[in-house]
């Protein structure tokens, strides 16, 4: 299982880093491999707001849809439209396909760093 | 095997038709089609040896034990099928006077009496075709009576973790927002979670029980006191009503209303696509919103499905009611009950039961560790017992057990078979520790072996390419 040392994660195995004023969300290694095979993602739209602890999407594999949880509130600023017509790339590249960027974000869940990350993932 | 179009002889056919002997009349250009269509050309043999060898691919209930979680496939009465074949019954017009299917409408009326004696609920609609439909109309009386009282405020449908997927589509589909509750470690409704999310705002909750891990809850009769207490109404979910039919009843716990799988409970053959029949049962007070059919006439009513529905699915299940008549319908749920509780205790030991308690009607195995000590998953398991002859149990659901298997004997298996399938059990749980391999590639005898799901999913080919 692959942790990127630069990003910061939440305990529903999102990843998060910071990019041009943006927060940029996708889904952990160790969250594509537990989902298995995704077959289906469906995401929110530009301009929806998100609620920390809350869904803003969905994946879903041949054995069950499952929800997106964000790690922060704020509002929706692009979607990988990409992921729509190829949800398999957060399989094969987790890092690589990121799901959403979010502005102007007012609340952030609980972060783990990459090592607590580790610490977390081993206890799961 | 070639497909049904690959097998087509341009100009072959199957029977002869009559000379017409009344004036041809065209069809209006408009509504004509351009290109005839691309239907099969063949001889009746040929149709009929497609079939049959289409038949003999597939596993049903006929062909051997049929053990899938959550769907009872118990073995239909062919009585049930003969009334519903006869004639009376089959060459009747749903628009045809009353005053001519009396009979018809008396099997309905009966039907309804009994039901609702089950279930303890005083009003029932046969019109929604099946589960599904059935959880979607009983999800409106409770809308239709909380804007009845103007109480517009109720935007949420409480439905736990545990339920089945259709529970929180059906409280979606109705403008709902769906709320879930996470399950206590027993698998049961946790009475805090509920109470932390009831308040003005919601409109009722979804519930099976027993539920989906085959527990009783315990608590019933105070989770239907609590959403009451805060103005919402219960929501019988009838998908498991096979453990328990002639014992308790629904609406003695409390629930307001309750949707009935006929065709799974009351035996019609299900499992391929229909028809099946999702009759609605409620209380009195909810019989004002019951929607309108052509038998219990209420003008200004909506439809929800034509005429009465599946009826010939009703008449299979007034047979099956009248032949086990009172003392028969509690039997078939104990003997459910313990066909699951002895199917469990004789498969402990090897696989290991997600909740060591008694069951009710089915029971989920968690072969999370057995999967960490061999590397052979559920599915391993699942498609292995098709080399057995077997139908693999329901797998990887309910979602709150990890690779799980979920088993529902139900009440027409024979202790020998119910022996027979626990030895099954036994081997592959031995196999899986000695030649792991052979199950990671099973099933070997059959004619297709383990289908690319993620591909069928991901890109699939739903009809045939003519180019």
């Amino acid at each position: 299982m692959t942790i990127k040392p630069e990003l910061q994660y939440s305990k529903d195995h999102e990843w998060l880093k910071e990019e041009d004023g943006l927060t940029v969300i996708g889904i952990s290694d160790f969250a594509q491999d537990a989902l298995g095979d995704l077959v289906f993602v469906n995401l929110p739209e530009v301009g929806d707001a998100v609620t920390a602890g809350e869904a803003f999407g969905d994946v879903e594999s041949v054995k069950a849809v499952s929800d997106l949880l964000s790690p922060v509130s704020g509002t929706v600023a692009e979607i990988n439209e990409e992921l729509l017509d190829a949800p398999e790339k957060l399989n094969e590249d987790p890092y690589g396909a990121w799901i959403i960027k979010v502005s102007d974000v007012t609340a952030t869940e609980e972060l783990l760093d990459a090592a607590a990350y580790e610490a977390f993932c081993a206890e799961a | 095997m070639n497909l049904i179009f690959e097998k087509s002889v341009k100009g072959r056919r199957s029977c002869i038709l009559p000379k017409c002997d009344v004036e041809p009349v065209a069809l209006p250009e408009n509504l004509r089609r351009e290109t005839a269509p691309r239907l099969p050309e063949m001889s009746e043999t040929d149709v009929s040896r497609h079939y049959t060898e289409l038949n003999k691919q597939v596993h049903g209930v006929n062909c051997g034990f049929y053990p899938l979680g959550s769907c009872t496939m118990k073995y239909n009465p062919r009585i049930d099928e003969e009334a519903a074949a006869m004639e009376g019954f089959t060459n009747v017009h749903p628009l045809a006077p009353k005053s001519t299917v009396r009979g018809s409408l008396e099997v309905l009326d009966t039907l309804r009496a009994d039901l609702c004696e089950i279930t303890g609920m005083d009003g029932m609609t046969f019109q929604p075709a099946a589960g599904a439909h059935g959880e979607f109309t009983g999800v409106l009386l409770i809308k239709q009576y909380h804007d009845s009282r103007n109480d517009t405020k109720r935007c949420k449908i409480i439905v736990p973790d545990s339920a089945h997927g259709t529970n929180p589509a059906t409280a979606a589909m109705c403008g709902y927002q769906v709320v879930n509750i996470p399950s206590a470690p027993n698998g049961c409704v946790d009475l805090e979670a509920l109470k932390s999310v009831l308040g003005d705002d919601v409109a009722g909750l979804m519930l099976t029980n027993p539920n989906t891990v085959g527990i009783f809850d315990e608590n019933i009769l105070e989770i239907t006191k609590l959403v009451h207490e805060a103005g919402g109404l219960c929501y019988y979910d009838g998908a498991n009503l096979n453990a328990i039919m002639g014992v308790v009843r629904p609406g003695d716990m409390g629930f307001d209303c309750v949707h009935l799988n006929l065709h799974k409970t009351f035996a019609t053959p299900h499992g391929g696509g229909g028809p099946g029949a999702g009759a609605v049962g409620c209380k009195e007070f909810l019989k004002p919103f019951l929607p309108h059919s052509a038998m219990m006439e209420m003008p200004g009513r909506i439809q929800v499905r034509a005429f009465m529905g599946n009826f010939l699915v009703c008449v299979r299940a007034l047979a099956y009611v009248m032949t086990l008549g009172r003392e028969g319908i509690p039997e078939a749920s104990t003997n459910a009950v313990l066909n699951a509780n002895y199917l469990m205790s004789r498969i402990k030991g090897t696989f290991t039961p997600a909740f060591d308690r008694i069951c009710m009607h089915e029971f989920v195995l968690d072969l999370s560790q057995y999967e960490k000590e061999t590397g052979v998953s559920a599915l391993d398991v699942a498609k292995s017992l098709i080399d057995w002859g077997m139908h693999p149990p329901t797998m990887y659901f309910p979602l709150i057990v990890h690779e799980a298997l979920m088993l529902e004997p139900t009440e027409t298996e024979s202790i020998e078979t119910l022996d027979w399938a626990a030895d099954v059990f036994r081997k592959l749980y031995e196999l899986g520790r000695t030649d792991p391999e052979t199950m990671h590639g099973a099933p070997h005898h059959t004619p297709i072996g383990r289908p690319d799901e993620v591909k069928a999913a991901r890109s699939p080919i739903v009809r045939y390419d003519f180019a």
